[in-house]
Order: structure tokens, then C-alpha cells, then sequence
């Protein structure tokens, strides 16, 4: 037990750290634009046409997808598809995996929204002589993603440190370069450490990054959490009397 | 190489399937053990009680759980703690799952309405009281369904206990993989397997949440 | 210090055994005008002085001095924001306040070391928002805290919680759920609750105001009788006619402060200054 931990002999591999962590970034970015226009894509779909045969297989999809683990599902695509004859690069095969991942929950997010806004409302657009995809889009799709941003931010975030599992089919990401790292000096404690924070420190910027997104999109209205005790507005309005 | 016909798969990964759900039952249980511990201290109003549980939870839910379980396994190693890949598999799922349920339990005691712990007030109840009688109860029957939900996730994360090399479904899938070679067959069927734990249990918390809802005041 | 304090006790004593007199002689005839005005030279039951409370900057109570006498009904009348919700939750402690005294039948409250269980049994409150327990039946919600705060045995809470809800006209609902209930029906249910603790002071905050109107009436008949059997009663409220006819004295807010009160025929047909006269013309 009286192990002391020896942090200044990661130093050297602060590179293989660093180019593990762009990886991470751009698989994340990359899988996050694709998987939330994916999401968007299956709702309006099963939105469309609720009935069909496609909408169907689409739903099946997505009760699979979060049904399975993530890991099952990376491995099924990288090794399995190739005895299809469909062969992928690990990187293709992560962007991939975590793109299905990502549009599978945040469909059920958006649906959740969609369903709040009522039918009312887009046959509303219709009558006002919006094209079907124009009333979906301005009355349906966007009042869904304001409502259901911060739901789709933190499963963005969960999807992030889910891809530390791209690892295992030697993606070189930010864990990949902590095995690496762990392999090559012992240090297994410190290398996971170092690379467990850096994982926190990227959760917490991707959240901020999201947020000022957030804001940009929708202004400050659903994005700031309400003050746990506030004044109420009558009192607000004697105090000006 | 042996001829692996396909229940020999099936029945390979149905045995390694067992591991998987003791291992989810004791992520279960001891993370809600931990998670209502955790709960309990924050809601004493000790001072830093607060502060501790929300490090905690930012802590295990801003890092990944493969990290967490690397750390648990090779990480204590150094210290000259020998552990078993069971016992850091069980630890650091304990430890992930008590982080979400405590966040899903807090959630649920601090949705009850705030005129709930004034009526409950006035009628000169303390504070302790109030939340035995009035605001555990309601909290309870809020957080049944999310934490139905929860349970498929804890399925879902011991699948990473396979990578420090725990044997339990999708180590298995890989074995046999790596001895038919049939990963197409192999990890079709481990999907199947992970489906039909999860999907009843995603169902009933979604039964549950509609139920509950229905009849919520 | 200590001989004003004894000199509370002493009269929170008197004004105890006024109110249990008082009780037993209102079984059989409503209160006389004369009794009332016996009533009147007794001590307060209620005494607010100087009071003072602000949230953060904002000065809300800017010093109210009211004294309330055993039996008497007072109906705070104002606009919102004048003060006068936080001016009952101030009685029973749900805010503390920042200055001055509150004594409740002679005991001063002094937000330190308060104790809820004490002072439940003094003050009752009623709320806009009935505040019901929705997990448990009706009868329950009335038992539970006798049960848990008095220590009252079972049987004699069940007993007691039937007489209560019979009172309000609720006998039949007893293992109703509170859901099951109209908000008339709640709030009905919610006085009974707070009565069972038999409190010696009811406050009752805009209890009419979440209700359908056709249900306000049923809930401003309860407290009518409550009146009659020499309940005291604070509220606040907007039912002018319930303030007029029933009550004893208003008092009209005004940022903050108690800017007019008397007797309710005379306030309501010359308000003597002119935001009363204003306040008036909006509600009436």
C-alpha cells in the first residue's frame, strides 16, 4: 500500500495523449452533427408516415439500438458486416456505431417533443398553406428541439464517453493512448487518471459549447435553469409602484 | 478447431448470459444501497453533504465507465490491491449506478411540490417526519419508473466488464467468436440476448410512467 | 423582560379559558353582539407589533401592528403584492420576519429554536392551493397529524376525523382519495385537517381563489359556522361580500402596510382614504 503515485512520468507521452484526445473530439463532433440530423430524419419519417413498412423497421431499429450495448453493436459492425462482404475501417466502423447510437435515443428525445406539441398545431401550418415538410420543420421539429435541448445535450455528452469503447476495435483515441501509454510504463493508475479527467474536462466543455449553441439557437428562455426560489412577479411589480 | 453447430453457440452464451445478470443484480443492488445512502446524506442538510453528492455524481457521470472499471482493475493493482476482474466489475458498476440513481432519487424528492412540505408544516410536523410520512412516499412512487429504466442501462454497462476480461456475454461472444469465426452469427445472437433482457424492462418503465402518470395528482 | 413575559402567560391563560367557555356556550345560540363585545376587551389572541420582513432588498412588510381577539374574524383585504399573504405566513412562521414581535396566545415567536409542533397547535392554515396529501385517503390526511403530533391514539383520530369531515359536510368521503374530490370538496377536506389539530387561530390564505364559483360557496359556508362556533379567524381574501357580511373587521393593505381598517360597514361604504375607495372600485 505505500505506492506513490509518479504523475511527472506521463510527461512524455503527453503527444500520444493529446492525439488521442483529437481523436475523441472529432469523432464526437463528426457523430453528434450526423446522429442528431439522423434522429431528425427517423422522427419525420415516423412522423410522415407512421404506418409504414419503413417507419416500422425504422422504430424496430431504434428499440434495438437502445436495447443492445454499445459495444455489442461496435463489434457486430466491425466484425460482423464484413461477413457480408461489407468491409469497414475501425474509424468507419465507430463513426458509424456511434452515429446509429446517438440518432436512436435522441429520435425517442425529439418523439417525446414532437408528441407535446400536438397535432393542432401542424395541421394548423398546413392550413396556413406550409408545405408538409415547412410545417413540420417551423411548428413541429424546432418548438421539439427547444423543449428537448438539454435532454439531447446530455445524451450527446453520454454518447462522448461512451466512444471511449472505440478503443477496443483500436481506434487510437483518448483511451486507446491511455492503454498505450499504461502498457508501455506500468503506470496504470496515473495513465487513468490523467485520462479519466481529461474525459471529465471534456464533458464539461462539450456541456458549455452545447449551451452557448443552445442559447445562439433558441435565446436564453429554456437554457438557463430557473432560480430555485424566486421572487413572485407581484412582488417584483409593488416594489416599481 | 471444434465444429461450433449454432446451439452450440446459443447454449455457450445462455450459461455466459447468467453472468451477466448476476452481475447487473449486484450492480443493482449495491448501487442502490450506495445511491440511497448518498440520498440520505443530502437530504440531512449537513453542510458540504450537498456539495459531496454533486461532485460524486459529476465524477462518475462525466467519466466513462470503461475508464472507471480500468481504474478499479488496473488502477488499484499498483497499490498492491489484487483484484479479481468480478470484484472490480462489481465495484465500479456499484459505484457508476449509485452516482445515476442518487440523481434520479434527489430529482424525485425535490419534484414534490413545495406546498407538500408546508401543509405538512403548519400542521407541525419537523422536518424528519415530513419526510417519512409525506414526501418519501410520493418521491417513491415518482421514481419507480425512471429507475425501471435505469436497470437497462446497468444491463447494458456490464457489457464492458467483458474488456478486463470478466466472462460474462459479450466476453463470451468474443471467445466464441474468435473460435468459430462466425462474428456475423455470434454477435447477431449476443444482441438478441442483451434485446430480450432489456426490451421487457424498457417496456415496463414505460408501462409504469404512463400508469403512474394517469393516476398522479 | 421576564415580568412582560409573565404577564403573557397570565393572559395567554385567561384567554384560553375565554375561548373553551366561549366554545361551550356557542354549541346551542350563535355569539350575541354583547358577547362579542365582552370578547373585545379580552386579551389578543394574535399580536403583531412593529412587524418588519423583506425579501432581499425588497421591504415587503414595512411595519404592521395588528392585535386579534379571540372569536374575531379579520379579513385582509388588498392588492396583490400589498403584503398580505406574507403577513399570515409570517403568523405561523412559514417566512420568518426580520423585526418586530408576533405573539400567538401570549407566546412570543422569536424564529429561533421555533417549534412546529407547538405552534401547530394554535395555528391552523388553510391554502389557495388546498396542499392535500395526495397519497393518502381523506381520512388520513385529517388523522396523521394528531397521530403523529399529539400522539392521539388511532381510534380517537379516526373518530375525531369523521366528526371534522361530517362538519364540513364531508362525512361520506372519508376513504375517498383526494383526487377523487372537487377543489370545493379539497379545500373543504383541508380545513377539516387543520381543525382537527384544534388550532386556536385559522388562518386562511385566498382559500375561495383556485376554486370553480360555483364550489365557493360550500367552503365560505364551513367558515361561517366556524364563526359561529367562536373560531377565530385571519384571512385573506378576495370575496368582498364574505368580508362584509361575515367579518368583523377589515383590513385593507397597502404596500406594506395597513393602511386602513374598521369595521366592514364603514369601511366599505366610506373608505376614508383613496386608494381603499380605488381598491374598491376594482374588486366590487
Amino acid at each position: 500500500m505505500n505506492y506513490l503515485p509518479d504523475f511527472p512520468r506521463l510527461l512524455p507521452y503527453l503527444p500520444d495523449l493529446m492525439a488521442g484526445l483529437m481523436t475523441t473530439v472529432w469523432l464526437t463532433a463528426l457523430t453528434t452533427t450526423l446522429g442528431i440530423l439522423g434522429a431528425v430524419m427517423c422522427v419525420w419519417q415516423r412522423h410522415r408516415a407512421p404506418t409504414s413498412l419503413f417507419s416500422r423497421l425504422l422504430g424496430m431499429l431504434v428499440e434495438l439500438l437502445r436495447n443492445t450495448p454499445f459495444i455489442v453493436q461496435l463489434f457486430f459492425i466491425f466484425f460482423g458486416l464484413p461477413a457480408l462482404g461489407l468491409s469497414l475501417s475501425a474509424e468507419m466502423a465507430a463513426v458509424i456505431a456511434m452515429t446509429l447510437n446517438l440518432a436512436a435515443y435522441s429520435s425517442e428525445i425529439l418523439r417525446a417533443g414532437v408528441d407535446a406539441t400536438g397535432r393542432g398545431q401542424w395541421e394548423a401550418g398546413r392550413a396556413l398553406g406550409l408545405t408538409r415538410w415547412q410545417s413540420y420543420r417551423h411548428v413541429v421539429l424546432m418548438p421539439a428541439l427547444e423543449r428537448m435541448y438539454p435532454a439531447l445535450t446530455s445524451q450527446c455528452v453520454i454518447v462522448m464517453l461512451g466512444s471511449a469503447v472505440v478503443s477496443q476495435i483500436s481506434v487510437a483515441d483518448l483511451t486507446f493512448a491511455a492503454n498505450f501509454i499504461q502498457s508501455r510504463t506500468f503506470l496504470s493508475f496515473e495513465s487513468y487518471v490523467v485520462t479519466a479527467g481529461m474525459y471529465l474536462l471534456l464533458a464539461i466543455a462539450m456541456r458549455a459549447l452545447l449551451n452557448r449553441i443552445g442559447r445562439r439557437l433558441f435565446g436564453f428562455r429554456h437554457l438557463t435553469p430557473a432560480p430555485r426560489r424566486r421572487l413572485s412577479s407581484h412582488v417584483l411589480k409593488e416594489a416599481h409602484s | 478447431m471444434i465444429d461450433f453447430t449454432l446451439w452450440d453457440i446459443l447454449r455457450n452464451l445462455l450459461l455466459a448470459a447468467r453472468w451477466t445478470l448476476a452481475l447487473s443484480l449486484i450492480a443493482f443492488i449495491g448501487g442502490s444501497l450506495v445511491g440511497l445512502a448518498l440520498t440520505f446524506l443530502r437530504l440531512t442538510r449537513w453542510p458540504g453533504a450537498a456539495l459531496f453528492c454533486r461532485l460524486y455524481t459529476e465524477l462518475f457521470q462525466g467519466t466513462p465507465l470503461l475508464m472507471q472499471l480500468f481504474l478499479a482493475f488496473f488502477g488499484v493493482a499498483v497499490f498492491g490491491l489484487d483484484v479479481s476482474a468480478w470484484t472490480a466489475a462489481a465495484v465500479a458498476l456499484t459505484l457508476f449506478s449509485s452516482a445515476f440513481l442518487h440523481d434520479i432519487w434527489r430529482g424525485c424528492v425535490e419534484a414534490v411540490p413545495k406546498g407538500q412540505w408546508e401543509g405538512a408544516r403548519v400542521l407541525g410536523l419537523g422536518y424528519l417526519k415530513t419526510m417519512r410520512h409525506i414526501i418519501l412516499p410520493q418521491a417513491l412512487r415518482m421514481a419507480i419508473a425512471p429507475t425501471v429504466g435505469f436497470s437497462v442501462q446497468i444491463i447494458k454497462g456490464t457489457a464492458l466488464a467483458s474488456v478486463i476480461g470478466f466472462v460474462e456475454l459479450t466476453k463470451a461472444g468474443t471467445m466464441l467468436n474468435n473460435a468459430t469465426l462466425e462474428p456475423f452469427t455470434v454477435f447477431a445472437l449476443v444482441a438478441l440476448l442483451y434485446f430480450a433482457m432489456c426490451y421487457p424492462l424498457s417496456r415496463l418503465a414505460r408501462h409504469l410512467e404512463a400508469r403512474l402518470n394517469v393516476t398522479a395528482r | 423582560m421576564s415580568l412582560l413575559a409573565e404577564v403573557s402567560a397570565l393572559d395567554s391563560a385567561s384567554s384560553d379559558a375565554a375561548v373553551s367557555e366561549k366554545a361551550a356556550v356557542t354549541e346551542s345560540a350563535p355569539v350575541s353582539d354583547s358577547a362579542l363585545d365582552t370578547e373585545s376587551a379580552k386579551a389578543p389572541l394574535v399580536s403583531l407589533s412593529a412587524l418588519t420582513k423583506s425579501f432581499g432588498d425588497l421591504p415587503v412588510l414595512k411595519g404592521i401592528d395588528l392585535e386579534v381577539r379571540p372569536g374575531e374574524v379579520v379579513s385582509i383585504i388588498g392588492r396583490s403584492g400589498s403584503g398580505k399573504s406574507t403577513l399570515l405566513r409570517c403568523i405561523n412562521q412559514l417566512e420568518q420576519h426580520d423585526g418586530g414581535a408576533i405573539h400567538v396566545a401570549g407566546k412570543l415567536l422569536d424564529g429561533s429554536e421555533m417549534d412546529a409542533a407547538a405552534l401547530a397547535q394554535d395555528v391552523g392554515m388553510v391554502f389557495q392551493s388546498f396542499n392535500l396529501f395526495p397519497h393518502k385517503r381523506v381520512g388520513e390526511n385529517v388523522m396523521l397529524a394528531p397521530m403523529l403530533v399529539k400522539g392521539v391514539a388511532r381510534d380517537v383520530a379516526e373518530r375525531e376525523a369523521r366528526e371534522m369531515l361530517a362538519k364540513v359536510g364531508l362525512g361520506e368521503k372519508f376513504d375517498a382519495w383526494p383526487s377523487q374530490l372537487s377543489g370545493g370538496q379539497q379545500q373543504r377536506v383541508a380545513i377539516a385537517r387543520a381543525l382537527a389539530m384544534h388550532p386556536k387561530v385559522l388562518l386562511c390564505d385566498e382559500i375561495t381563489s383556485a376554486l370553480d364559483p360555483e364550489l365557493v360557496g360550500d367552503v365560505l359556508k364551513v367558515l361561517e359556522q366556524l364563526k359561529r362556533e367562536g373560531m377565530t379567524l385571519i384571512l385573506v381574501t378576495h370575496e368582498m361580500n364574505f368580508a362584509r357580511d361575515v367579518g368583523d373587521r377589515v383590513i385593507f393593505m397597502h404596500q406594506g402596510r395597513v393602511h386602513e381598517s374598521g369595521d366592514p360597514a364603514t369601511l366599505f361604504a366610506n373608505p376614508a382614504t383613496e386608494e381603499l375607495r380605488q381598491f374598491l372600485g376594482a374588486v366590487l
